[in-house]
């Protein structure tokens, strides 16, 4: 008994050690959004190329939306970009930018200089819809089902290894929701 | 007196003085971070104003972490600061602002979560760690104080040597 007795601080310290140990590796930007399960609330905002266009939720048109936040003063977005482009690819999924708290002439001329992925980018000046959707920096990307329920929000620039991990494995289960849902 | 640190009274003095002028300038550092913030808004009333000082020390900044919204000044804060100036002149009561923050941010953004289930041990965590020592110090306190005293009694042999060592003195 005495013995046991003895070895509890050893033990204490073994479970603090793992616990302090986990925690070096985990990446505390990842946070869950409090938007997923929730419904892409509604906007009246114009794009980039039509500024006297105002769209809204149902000009996201397709079943798997990706809605990418991006500005010209994120340098992480730069980064990005040409992955964005590669994307833009699939099939599966329609590509829409929303430009954040931006200056519309700089942000015309990143799509003119480094290609445009998106079908269009909103024009978010004010950080409005941003705002609403839970947006705190760029690039983040969302995931609309075709319910319009927000299902994901990545925070961080996605790169090949990102999408084959955190995106292609829910545009599977979306896939079979939707032929679920069909037959 | 060329030298008033070099006397007792002198560096009393010294001493009083330095800590006078540290607090004067502690406070003066204080409220100038305090108005930093705080100049570019006009308010309708002071009580307005007090609300936006003390929602925007309660809400944290998503990005930074481990700032609040008054303290940070990164993209997102000023945003949101903005954003909470904008609600307050709109007239949201302080708990429909909170909720408009958390239905967006998560609980995160509180700087003090809300007692629900996934939040028991943050609040209780500390208590049951205290009374888990509390209950752990009784019971070794216990067991110390029923040792018996017997165990230390001198036998009839060692008594009268001690006694012989004491009487020699």
């Amino acid at each position: 008994m005495k013995s046991i007795i003895r070895f509890i601080p050893l033990i204490l310290f073994f479970l603090l050690a793992v616990l302090l140990y986990r925690g070096l590796f985990l990446n505390p930007q990842s946070m869950p959004s409090a938007m997923i399960g929730k419904p892409l609330p509604n906007f009246e905002l114009p794009t980039l190329k039509a500024l006297d266009q105002p769209v809204g939720r149902d000009d996201l048109k397709g079943d798997i939306v990706l809605l990418n936040v991006w500005a010209t003063w994120c340098i992480q977005c730069k980064y990005e970009h040409p992955y964005l482009l590669n994307i833009a690819q699939d099939p599966r999924i329609k590509l829409y930018g929303l430009n954040f708290t931006d200056d519309h002439k700089a942000a015309l001329s990143w799509l003119k200089q480094y290609q445009d992925p998106y079908v269009f980018s909103i024009f978010d000046e004010q950080g409005a819809l941003g705002l609403d959707i839970g947006v705190f920096g760029a690039p983040e990307t969302f995931v609309i089902d075709h319910t319009g329920i927000i299902r994901k929000r990545f925070a961080g620039p996605i790169n090949d290894e990102v999408w084959q991990q955190e995106f292609l494995p829910l545009i599977e289960t979306l896939e079979a929701e939707m032929a679920e849902g069909a037959s | 007196m060329r030298n008033p640190i070099g006397s007792q009274i002198g560096t009393l003095e010294y001493v009083i003085r330095l800590v006078i002028g540290t607090i004067l300038l502690s406070a003066l550092w204080v409220t100038s971070v305090n108005a930093s913030s705080m100049d570019t808004f006009q308010f309708k009333d002071e009580a307005t104003q007090l609300r936006f000082q003390i929602l925007s020390k309660e809400l944290r900044c998503p990005k930074c972490q481990n700032q609040n919204l008054e303290d940070s000044n990164s993209k997102i804060a000023v945003d949101l600061r903005n954003n909470l100036y904008n609600l307050l002149q709109e007239g949201m009561s302080d708990q429909e602002i909170i909720d408009f923050m958390v239905y967006r941010y998560g609980d995160f953004v509180l700087y003090r979560p809300p007692l629900k289930e996934q939040t028991y041990i943050l609040w209780f965590g500390p208590l049951v760690i205290l009374f888990g020592f509390i209950i752990g110090v009784v019971f070794v306190l216990r067991k110390r104080s029923q040792v018996k005293v017997n165990e230390h009694d001198l036998s009839t042999q060692e008594q009268a040597n001690l006694d012989d060592i004491l009487n020699k003195k």
